[in-house]
């Protein structure tokens, strides 16, 4: 394991299409809920422990080697909202290829084959930390950091957060993501010993019903 | 370029060969300050050469789809040649830092209404430092206009001094603004050395004529 490996994947700036999507954030925003550094943190808490959760055990499950195409639908399951779906691919289209310029592997140049249009962005993040050398702890630890980082960042644009704010909530979110990232890769081989439907299936309606409506706004700033 | 065989899956960069091993379409950026007259150089161009070429727009747009929207109404193109990116309130990332959306917007109006000639990509109006990535376009064109000051020329900018062509825009506002045009002409050289600047009206019957000989001559160099 390469801890630098790790540093280069989780990097905000590594070029896989982040920076257009708030995690929900715009539309939580827009409804109120987010309005200051207390409230996106309160959002993020939820987010990571339910969504991300999922994403975080999809990440490890397919970083421990579990089909990329019964995880993928395994994440259809756990995401009732169409728009999350499309956002999730087009999101797993682009990791799929800036990871193959990456780090090139014969199991991302599969996926690309398989899954044209993108796979769900977690599977296909597990699959990159194999390409990279990483371990299931380490595609569970990227994938939930994404899930706060992404709604931090947004938030800034958003309501011109202090920056210094946001990124105190993310530090403070550092116990809790530690903890989903463990359970993530313990349920992750669970999944490669007894199938996909042991994953976990959390879901956080208000993140699935904000995203239907923020698809459907005329003028946004983030796709999702 | 689909399922199964890797070696058959789709490019991970700008590769400047389509899968099968012909020449791609030729890919011209169009950036510049917001208002100078990108989208309407991008109708323009359209209108001059979709007789002779397969040509399709991929626009970046600050808020969701304004340009596409115009250039639909405006019905320069049928509206499957036209795809909007959505960047995150930040179109320079979208077309410099982090190029995947936009490789796949290109990509998939290939595989929808392809083979294409020439794809025109517009980055919305940003600031005067933003460029294209090599990975993302072939060419890039800078689009300044006379009311937006004519010391732009003078101060430069990556821009204004390394785009492959330079357009001053407005010309026919110039004396209602009070713009030297003869000084920005002298300064954009002095900033540009041998690399073109055109001067355009599009008011005027000339229109983008000239703008539009300049990509017939990079298309017939590109298809040599
Ligand atoms: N007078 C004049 N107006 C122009 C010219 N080119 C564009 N415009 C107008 O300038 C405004 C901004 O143009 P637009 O293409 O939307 O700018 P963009 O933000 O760079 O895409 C529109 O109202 C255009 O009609 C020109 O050559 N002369
Ligand atoms: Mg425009």
């Amino acid at each position: 394991m390469s801890r630098a490996a790790l540093l280069v994947l989780a990097d905000g700036r590594f070029p896989a299409g982040g920076h257009a999507h708030s995690g929900g954030a715009e539309a939580a925003v827009r409804a109120g809920h987010i309005t200051d550094a207390a409230s996106l943190e309160e959002f993020c808490r939820g987010r990571l422990h339910t969504s991300g959760a999922v994403a975080a055990s999809l990440a490890a499950a397919a970083a421990l080697g579990v089909d990329p195409g019964e995880l993928d639908l395994a994440a259809d399951a756990r995401t009732p909202s169409p728009a999350l779906r499309v956002a999730a691919r087009r999101l797993g289209r682009q990791l799929v290829r800036a990871a193959r310029a990456t780090w090139p592997h014969r199991e991302l140049d599969a996926l690309a084959g398989r899954f044209p249009k993108g796979a769900h962005q977690p599977v296909v993040m597990g699959l990159t930390a194999r390409a990279a050398g990483l371990g299931p702890l380490d595609a569970a630890y990227c994938s939930a950091y994404e899930g706060v980082s992404g709604p931090a960042t947004a938030v800034v644009r958003l309501l011109s957060l202090d920056p210094f704010d946001a990124t105190g909530v993310l530090a403070r979110l550092a116990p809790d993501l530690d903890r989903v990232a463990r359970d993530a890769v313990e349920a992750g081989r669970a999944a490669v010993t007894e199938g996909v439907d042991v994953l976990p299936a959390r879901s956080a309606p208000l993140l699935e019903i904000g995203a239907e409506a923020h698809a459907a706004w005329a003028v946004r700033l983030f796709a999702s | 370029m689909h399922l199964g065989d890797h070696h058959n899956t789709p490019a991970v960069s700008a590769d400047a060969h389509r899968p099968d091993g012909t020449r791609r379409a030729l890919r011209i950026g169009l950036g510049g300050p917001v208002g100078s007259g990108k989208t309407a150089t991008v109708a323009a161009l359209c209108r001059a050469l979709r007789e002779e070429l397969s040509l399709a727009v991929v626009t970046n747009d600050i808020y969701t789809r304004e340009d596409a929207e115009f250039l639909l109404r405006e019905a320069v193109l049928p509206p499957e040649r036209i795809s909007a990116v959505e960047t995150g309130a930040c179109p320079h990332t979208a077309i410099r830092d982090d190029i995947s959306a936009n490789l796949e917007a290109i990509e998939d109006l290939e595989e929808e209404v392809g083979p294409l000639d020439l794809v025109l990509v517009e980055s919305g109006g940003d600031n005067l430092t933003a460029t294209f990535s090599k990975g993302l376009v072939d060419a890039q064109i800078f689009v300044i206009d006379v009311a937006g000051g004519d010391d732009i020329p003078r101060k430069g900018g990556p821009g204004v001094s390394t785009a492959d062509l330079l357009i001053v825009n407005k010309t026919d506002l110039a004396p209602y603004v009070g713009s030297d045009l003869a000084r920005m002409a002298a300064d954009a050289k002095a900033q540009r050395g041998e690399l073109p600047v055109v001067l355009q009206s599009l008011r005027s019957e000339e229109g983008v004529r000239d703008v539009a000989d300049w990509v017939r001559a990079r298309i017939a160099a590109w298809t040599a």
